[in-house]
């Protein structure tokens, strides 16, 4: 029996999906994610410690230094940032927080994310998101819970033509697969 | 599909919803005392009228937030939505509101 524990990717084996001159669809880094909830007081100490701002408005996403703070709804934030700084970053913000209520809980290997960027990114994410993607409804900067097809995703638009989609890593090969089928038809 | 406007994050489709049922229905403050009909009217009884209907919604594929919702069950028609807490909005002046 083997007693060390293999980190395997959740795009492993996938096909990978680019469409010469309209999109393309690539895996990102692991990386370290928290589910953050708590109110605006315990938010602000929060973004002391994580070195980003926070956003008290919902449906924004900030970003410095490599670390990202995404607002999901009133009182819950998404932090992520690069892959190895689970324990850095928990004690540099439960210290932060000191005794103020919230709960923080490290979502690294539950999640995984991929970009689709490209001319035709809107398009192909369209294939099974419902909201207008349209860059003057969805800007630069905004990022929100949703739904693709099925599956709960959070997407994120980092650029006017590049979305950032954040998911649970077991949903991958069922997006991956949908998104493989709607390319086809760019 | 319904376009359901979230109180927190404004239009979204209905897909990204779950049905919560009737808004409004305070528990007993002291069930030991209440009786059996009082409890089961807490429990079973519900308005289920034709018209206005006043329930609570969850955007669960979204801000994840419960919020409550005046809506026209013969036309599907959403009039109001408001944060869960608030105090139930008059009926009436909606209707004038929305007639306008």
């Amino acid at each position: 029996m083997s007693d060390s524990l293999t980190r395997r990717s959740a795009f492993e084996g996938l096909h990978p999906i680019q469409v010469e001159g309209a999109v393309t669809v690539a895996a990102m880094p692991y990386a370290t994610r928290f589910s953050f909830r708590g109110d605006p007081k315990a938010a602000s100490a929060c973004s002391k410690g994580f070195g980003v701002m926070l956003p008290n408005a919902l449906l924004k996403a900030e970003t410095d230094n490599g670390r990202t703070a995404i607002s999901l709804g009133p009182d819950e934030w998404l932090l992520i940032a690069p892959d190895g700084e689970v324990e850095a970053l928990e004690a540099s913000i439960e210290k932060a927080l000191a005794k103020q209520h919230h709960s923080l809980v490290d979502i690294s290997h539950r999640n995984t994310a991929f970009t689709v960027s490209g001319p035709k990114a809107e398009t192909l994410l369209a294939s099974g998101c419902f909201l207008d993607l349209h860059l003057s409804a969805f800007p630069v900067g905004m990022a929100t819970r949703t739904i693709y097809s099925k599956a709960d995703i959070v997407l994120w638009r980092t650029a006017a033509d590049t979305f950032h989609v954040e998911l649970w890593r077991s949903f991958v090969p069922f997006v991956w697969g949908l998104l493989e089928e709607a390319s086809s038809e760019l | 599909m319904l376009l359901i406007p979230c109180p927190h994050c404004g239009n979204r489709p209905e897909l990204e919803f779950r049905y919560a049922g009737e808004a409004h229905i305070a528990r007993p403050a002291d069930p030991s005392t209440t009786s059996d009909q009082e409890w089961a009217e807490y429990l079973y009884f519900r308005s289920n009228p034709k018209g206005l209907h006043i329930e609570r919604w969850r955007h669960v594929s979204g801000c994840a937030r419960f919020f409550n919702c005046v809506r026209d069950t013969v036309s599907d028609k959403i009039l109001k939505t408001y944060p869960a807490g608030q105090p139930k909005p008059d009926l009436a002046e909606l209707v004038k509101e929305a007639g306008q």
